[in-house]
């Protein structure tokens, strides 16, 4: 299959790139990995009569802790978030995810910044980037400004960024002490999208209660769905079987799929439910060892 | 459409070509420079047959752009073997019934190959992990798993 005919650019600084997208409007599209970006225009699901490459332009990836942020630049590859150590160690939320993300080719050149900016609520990580109260960090003509993850996601496929906005970085707190998080997916074979997955994050205080959690799923409605009534239920309380369960439920009804191939949607709401509550018990575990 | 003159290194050996934007890497190896060693299979970036090394790093060649790659270093089946010798994952392959029908076969080494360059010693979950990319849809993966292992013992 091959896409229909498009100008291919290649700016070589960020300020390049948004004179290209703001020159070009909605015909302009942004080419990270292309991951996705490339299966739809090769099906002819949507065309672009320009493409603005950003692998080229220097310092837009790239992994480190810094005034209390873990910085994740937007052209950060897949396999380079599964490799790094620091990942390992100290965000097991991203941990987990990132190698059920499609498969390890893929990964290698599917970026986070795409799978974060491309609005497909299928996607894991706009879900573990809500449930780790980041910021996404977008540059346009005007400049720079931040968007909380959780208010970046308007509709399907659709962001708060505009046409000529680029998002370059992510930016997470540093976890405080006694964190933990978990995610939680379902599917059917290496390479698909979830039947639903769930994303918890959250600290205990010094007597062992919740003191923060977000919980956020994914593939439960046209975009990322977070689920603040589950998570405002745990706040203040010492978890125990009976309260966890409880969470997983309130967490579940918020979700609301579509039924396809992966399942009807009564099953992808119970599967949300379960994997709720095994995220919630797992992020519980990680946060008393931390 | 704009046309892009790009250089790339392909198993070692310098070569140039003009090129749509639109044109895939995959499409650049087997009909520009006319070397099918690399397959098309399901052409949706699920199979892994299209599999190259680019840069260090197994990719679907079906969904990268020839355009993205211009300046790269490409490896391709064609380039395992060195001066008539087969690199040790092709000489696993044949030793330990690797393949079958074989379409799968170039993508699969090259996955293999790469991860032995990174990992000298994979357990069978990692070469497991490794390949999850690449269907086989005859072997079972078992003669596959044996294939690598022969080989990562050859290499070490």
């Amino acid at each position: 299959m091959i896409p229909a005919p498009f100008e291919y650019h290649r700016p070589s600084s960020l300020n390049e790139a948004i004179g290209l997208l703001k020159h070009h409007g909605a015909q302009a599209k942004v080419l990270s990995g292309g991951m996705s970006l490339l299966p739809t225009l090769k099906l002819r699901l949507g065309s672009f009569a320009h493409l603005v490459d950003i692998n080229r332009i220097p310092g837009l990836d790239g992994i480190k802790e810094e005034g209390g942020f873990l910085h994740i630049g937007a052209m950060t590859r897949q396999s380079a978030l599964e490799r790094s150590d620091l990942i390992r160690k100290k965000y097991p939320i991203l941990a987990d995810a990132v190698p059920l993300i499609a498969d390890p080719l893929v990964r290698n050149r599917g970026t986070v910044g795409g799978n974060v900016a491309n609005g497909d609520p299928a996607n894991d990580e706009p879900a573990i980037m809500i449930a780790l109260g980041a910021t996404l960090v977008a540059r346009g003509p005007k400049g720079e400004r931040t968007i909380a993850a959780n208010k970046f996601y308007t509709d399907l496929y659709t962001t708060a960024l505009a046409h000529d906005e680029i998002l370059t970085e992510i930016r997470i707190p540093v976890p405080p002490a006694k964190s933990g998080g978990a995610y939680q997916k379902l599917k059917r074979k290496t390479g698909d999208y979830a039947a639903a997955a769930v994303a918890v994050q959250l600290a205990l205080d010094a007597k062992g209660a919740i003191e923060r959690c977000a919980i956020a799923l994914t593939n439960a409605g046209p975009t990322p769905v977070e689920a603040g009534d589950a998570a405002k239920f745990l706040v203040g309380k010492v978890p125990d079987a009976k309260t966890i369960a409880e969470a997983a439920k309130l967490a579940a009804a918020k979700s609301n799929p579509s039924g396809d191939h992966r399942g009807s949607v009564e099953y992808k709401r119970e599967m949300a439910r379960v994997l709720a509550g095994r995220a919630l018990q797992t992020a519980l575990e990680r946060a008393g060892r931390a | 459409m704009a046309k892009h003159k790009i250089s790339v290194t392909v198993n070692g050996e310098a070569r140039e070509a003009e090129v749509e934007s639109r044109l895939l890497l995959v499409h650049l190896l087997r009909e520009v420079f006319r070397m099918t060693g690399t397959h098309v299979g399901c052409d949706t970036s699920h199979c892994g047959a299209c599999t190259v090394i680019l840069d260090g790093s197994p990719v679907k060649s079906c969904t990268v752009l020839a355009v993205q790659a211009d300046g790269s270093k490409i490896t391709t089946v064609e380039g395992l073997e060195q001066g008539g010798k087969l690199h040790p994952v092709q000489e696993g392959f044949t030793e330990k019934h690797g393949l079958q029908c074989g379409f799968c076969t170039p993508g699969m080494m090259l996955s293999s190959v790469a991860l032995l360059e990174r990992n000298k010693n994979p357990s069978e979950q990692e070469i497991r992990e490794a390949i999850a990319g690449n269907l086989c849809r005859c072997t079972g993966y078992v003669n596959i798993i044996k294939a690598v292992q022969y080989a990562a013992e050859k290499m070490r």
